[in-house]
C-alpha cells in the first residue's frame, strides 16, 4: 500500500489550493481526482471575478484555474486524473478505483474537496431531453465548444443562473427569459444587469408549470406562484424553447465523511449536508480535513482560501511546521476570507432583507426584481455624477467585496477605500483622462464612460462589449437602455480592444445629448 | 421520541394529488406518488425508502434524487428535511465493474 | 450549433476531423472530443430510451446523472459526456440495457 503525508481528494481550486501549501512545505502530495482534467468548475469560468487584488479580481477563472495547475506542478504535486476515490476509511486509508484496478492509499493527513453537486427541481415533463444543468450549459459551452440550444429558458436567477445566461448570450444562444419562484433576483445586481441591458426579461415569482415535446423540448409554460408557491390560475405563459438550463442552487458531495464516521450535520445556511470542522477545516477526525464547497457552498475565490488554511493545517499537524507559523499563515488567509464573507451577499446576510446600503442609500428595488436600476434610482449612488468632460459613471449599487475599479484608474478619479465592500465613489474633481481602464476593469461591467461635451447635441458613451462580431468604426445602429428597450440611434465612433483589456473591448458610440444616462447598451 | 422515528404516529391515509405522475428517482424511475404511498405503507427513513422502493440505487447512486426524496418524505410526515437522517454512504461511492472490483491490488508496493 | 470563435476564448482548436457510426449512421465529431458534443453538434437530442420508454438525453454533462448513457462498441451505460470520441466507434441509443428495442407487447 502506498503512503503519502496528504491524501487530497478532488483537484479543483480547494483541492489543487490545499495540495499547494502543503507541498510548499516539504508534504508528499497527491492529489486525486475522478475527472479527465483537473480544475473542477473553474475552468468553465469565463467571467471575470470579483474581490481584490488577492483574491485574484478581474482575472477570468480560467486562467486562475491555469495558474494554479502551473503552481501545483512548480511545487511537486502529483495530480492523478481518471481516478476515483470510492472509499475513505478508518485510519485514513483510501481505495481509489483508477486504470481498472483498486488501490489502497495510506495518507497521514485527508483532505477531502469534492466540491457540490447541482439541486433539482422537478415539473411535468423534467425528464425530456432538452432540460439541462447550468453546469451542463457551461460545460458545453465552454469546454466542448458546442450551443447547448438555441432558444433557452434559464430557471434560477441566483449568480449562476445570471451568469451562465450572460455567456449564453455571448456564444449567441438566445435566452427567452429568467425565471425563479422568489420574490427578488438571487444574485449580484451587476450580472442581472449585463443581461438584461441586453433584452432578457425576468420573471421572478413565477415557476415552471410544464416542459412541452414528445421526444425532447420544444416550449415550455411558466406561471406565476403565491407566497405559498402555489401556481396562480391564469397566468401562464407559454415559450417557444428547445432547452431549459435550472439553476436552483448547489449542495456539498459529501458523502465521503459520511462514510469515514465524521460528525456530520444539516445546515442550510451551508447549502445542506456539511461535515462539523473548525477553523482549519479540521473535522471530527483528527486528520481528516475538508475545504471548498464541499464544506459549505460559496465562491472558487473562498474554496482557494479553504483550501490553503487546510494544507498548512495538514502541515502543522503533521509536524512539518510549528504552531506560530499555523497561527500567522492561517490568520493572513483566514483575514482574506473574512473579507471576501462581507457585504449583501455575505453568508451572514444571507436570507436577510436589505434595504439600504452600508453608506445609507437605498438598495435598488427595481434592480432586485427586473434586474435593472430606473433612470432616478441611478442618480442616487456616489459612483453616479454629473460632470463636465468625460468622467467615468459607475453603475455598482449593492455592497460586494469588490475594488480592482479603484486601482485601476490612472489619475486616482475613483474612490473605494479600506473597505472593499464600500460602493465606488466617483470623485468630483477628477481628471479623466478617458483611457477606459476602469470599464475594462469592472468585473460586474457597470463602469461607462460618458461625455456630454465633445460634440455639440451628442453624446459619447463608452460601454464594455464582449460579444462577437465586434462592431466597426462608423456602424450605425440602434442604442438599448438599462432595461433592454430600444431608446435611440446611435453611430459607433471607436472600437478599442487592447491585452490590458483582456477580452473586454470598449464600445463607444454617440447618441443624442439627452440620451447620455440611458444608453447602456447597443445592437 | 422525536416526531420522525414514532412510528405509533398517525400520519392519515395517502391522498393522490395531481403531481404524483412526476418521476423523481430518474435512473430507476420512481415517481413521486410511489415515495408518498411507501411512507404511509410505513416507511419512514430515508434508508427504508431506499431499500423498498430502490430510489438512489440506480447508476447514478441517489446523486441526483437524493435531496427531493428527503424533501418528499419530509412533508408527507411533517418534519423538516434536515430531521431526517440521510441514507448510510458507503464504498464504493461510485458505480464500478466487478472485474475492476475484483481487481483489487493487494500486498505492498 | 458548433462555436468556432468565442468572444472570450478565441479561435478553437479541436483534434482532427473523424467518422463514427450512430444507430447505421455516418457522422462526423473531433477526435478526443465527448461522444455527447459530437451528437449535439449533429443536432441528436435522445441518447437513450428508458425501460419505461422514457426518452433520455444530456442533463448533467459531467459524468453524474447517467442519463446520457448509450451503447458504444457494444458496451451499455457508457457515459457519453466524458467518453472521447475514437474514429470509427460505434454509437447505439440504448433501450433499457442494451441496444435492443423493446418490442411492446
Amino acid at each position: 500500500m502506498k503512503r503519502y503525508d496528504v491524501i487530497v481528494v478532488g483537484a479543483g481550486p480547494a483541492g489543487l489550493s490545499a495540495a499547494i501549501e502543503a507541498a510548499k512545505r516539504g508534504l508528499k502530495v497527491v492529489v486525486f481526482d475522478e475527472n479527465s482534467k483537473p480544475g473542477g468548475q473553474l475552468f468553465k469560468q469565463i467571467h471575470k471575478f470579483f474581490g481584490s487584488k488577492e483574491h485574484r479580481a478581474k482575472i477570468r477563472g480560467f486562467k486562475i484555474g491555469e495558474e494554479l495547475l502551473k503552481e501545483a506542478e512548480v511545487t511537486g504535486v502529483e495530480v492523478v486524473l481518471n481516478a476515483i476515490v470510492i472509499g475513505l476509511f478508518l485510519d485514513k486509508e483510501v481505495t481509489v478505483n483508477v486504470n481498472d484496478e483498486v488501490v489502497h492509499y495510506k495518507g497521514d493527513a485527508i483532505i477531502v474537496a469534492t466540491g457540490a453537486s447541482e439541486n433539482m427541481v422537478t415539473f411535468d415533463g423534467w425528464t425530456l431531453p432538452g432540460v439541462i444543468g447550468a453546469g451542463a450549459a457551461q460545460t458545453m459551452m465552454n469546454l466542448h465548444s458546442v450551443q447547448p440550444g438555441k432558444r433557452i429558458l434559464m430557471l434560477g436567477s441566483g449568480n449562476v443562473g445570471l451568469v451562465v445566461s450572460y455567456q449564453l448570450l455571448q456564444v449567441g444562444c438566445e435566452v427567452v427569459a429568467i425565471v425563479d419562484a422568489a420574490p427578488k433576483i438571487g444574485g449580484y445586481g451587476v450580472h442581472a444587469a449585463k443581461v438584461a441591458r441586453c433584452g432578457v426579461p425576468f420573471n421572478l415569482s413565477h415557476t415552471i408549470i410544464k416542459a412541452e415535446g414528445d421526444q425532447y423540448v420544444t416550449g415550455v409554460t411558466i406561471g406565476e406562484v403565491d407566497n405559498k408557491f402555489n401556481i396562480i390560475p391564469g397566468t401562464e405563459k407559454h415559450f417557444d424553447v428547445d432547452t431549459i438550463c435550472i439553476a436552483v442552487g448547489l449542495s456539498p458531495m459529501s458523502q465521503l465523511l459520511k462514510m469515514a464516521g465524521c460528525n456530520m450535520e444539516e445546515n442550510p445556511k451551508k447549502g445542506g449536508f456539511v461535515p462539523v470542522c473548525n477553523e482549519y477545516g479540521e473535522t471530527s477526525i483528527g486528520g481528516i480535513f475538508v475545504s471548498g464547497d464541499v464544506s459549505g457552498i460559496e465562491e472558487a475565490s473562498s474554496a482557494m482560501i479553504e483550501g490553503r488554511i487546510s494544507g498548512v493545517a495538514a502541515a502543522f499537524r503533521l509536524g512539518f511546521i510549528d504552531k506560530e507559523e499555523l497561527k500567522a499563515k492561517a490568520g493572513e488567509l483566514e483575514q482574506a476570507l473574512l473579507s471576501l464573507r462581507q457585504g449583501m451577499f455575505g453568508p451572514g446576510n444571507k436570507g436577510k432583507d436589505i434595504t439600504k446600503t452600508e453608506e445609507d442609500c437605498d438598495v435598488s428595488i427595481n434592480l432586485l426584481k427586473k434586474g435593472y436600476m430606473t433612470d432616478e434610482e441611478v442618480v442616487k449612488y456616489p459612483g453616479v455624477k454629473s460632470i463636465k468632460g468625460i468622467h467615468a459613471v459607475i453603475e455598482c449599487s449593492q455592497n460586494i467585496p469588490c475594488n480592482p475599479c479603484q486601482d485601476s484608474c490612472p489619475k486616482k478619479c475613483i474612490r473605494i477605500g479600506d473597505k472593499i465592500t464600500a460602493l465606488p465613489i466617483v470623485d468630483e474633481e477628477s481628471k479623466c483622462i478617458g483611457c477606459g481602464m476602469c470599464v475594462a476593469s469592472c468585473s460586474g461591467q457597470a463602469i461607462f464612460l460618458v461625455n456630454e461635451d465633445y460634440e455639440e447635441g451628442y453624446t459619447y458613451v463608452t460601454l464594455p462589449y464582449e460579444f462577437l462580431p465586434l462592431p466597426k468604426k462608423g456602424m450605425k445602429g440602434v442604442a438599448f437602455d438599462r432595461s433592454g428597450q430600444e431608446v435611440c440611434d446611435a453611430e459607433v465612433v471607436e472600437i478599442k480592444s487592447l491585452a490590458a483589456f483582456d477580452h473586454t473591448n470598449l464600445l463607444t458610440i454617440k447618441v443624442p445629448k439627452e440620451m447620455g444616462m440611458k444608453a447602456r447598451f447597443f445592437k | 421520541m422525536s416526531k420522525v422515528n414514532d412510528r405509533s404516529r398517525d400520519i392519515g391515509e395517502y391522498m393522490m394529488r395531481p403531481d404524483d405522475d412526476i418521476i423523481i428517482c430518474r435512473c430507476e424511475e420512481i415517481t413521486k406518488g410511489e415515495i408518498r404511498k411507501a411512507v404511509y405503507e410505513g416507511m419512514f427513513t430515508i434508508t427504508e425508502i431506499r431499500r423498498y422502493l430502490r430510489t438512489g440505487m440506480g447508476l447514478c447512486q441517489g446523486l441526483t434524487c437524493g435531496k427531493l426524496v428527503k424533501g418528499i418524505v419530509a412533508k408527507e410526515l411533517c418534519v423538516s428535511p434536515s430531521d431526517l437522517e440521510a441514507a448510510m454512504s458507503r464504498a464504493p461511492m461510485r458505480p464500478i465493474e466487478m472485474k475492476v472490483l475484483g481487481n483489487e491490488k493487494r500486498g505492498g508496493e | 450549433m458548433r462555436i468556432t470563435k468565442h468572444p472570450i476564448l478565441g479561435e478553437v482548436n479541436k483534434g482532427p476531423l473523424v467518422r463514427f457510426d450512430f444507430d447505421g449512421k455516418t457522422f462526423e465529431g473531433y477526435e478526443g472530443e465527448p461522444i455527447a458534443a459530437s451528437l449535439k453538434a449533429a443536432g441528436v437530442m435522445v441518447h437513450r430510451h428508458t425501460k419505461k420508454d422514457s426518452p433520455r438525453g444530456i442533463f448533467c454533462a459531467i459524468g453524474r446523472c447517467t442519463d446520457c448513457v448509450m451503447v458504444v462498441d457494444g458496451k451499455p451505460n457508457v457515459r457519453t459526456c466524458v467518453t472521447p470520441l475514437v474514429s470509427g466507434m460505434k454509437v447505439q441509443t440504448q433501450y433499457g440495457v442494451s441496444a435492443k428495442k423493446q418490442i411492446k407487447l
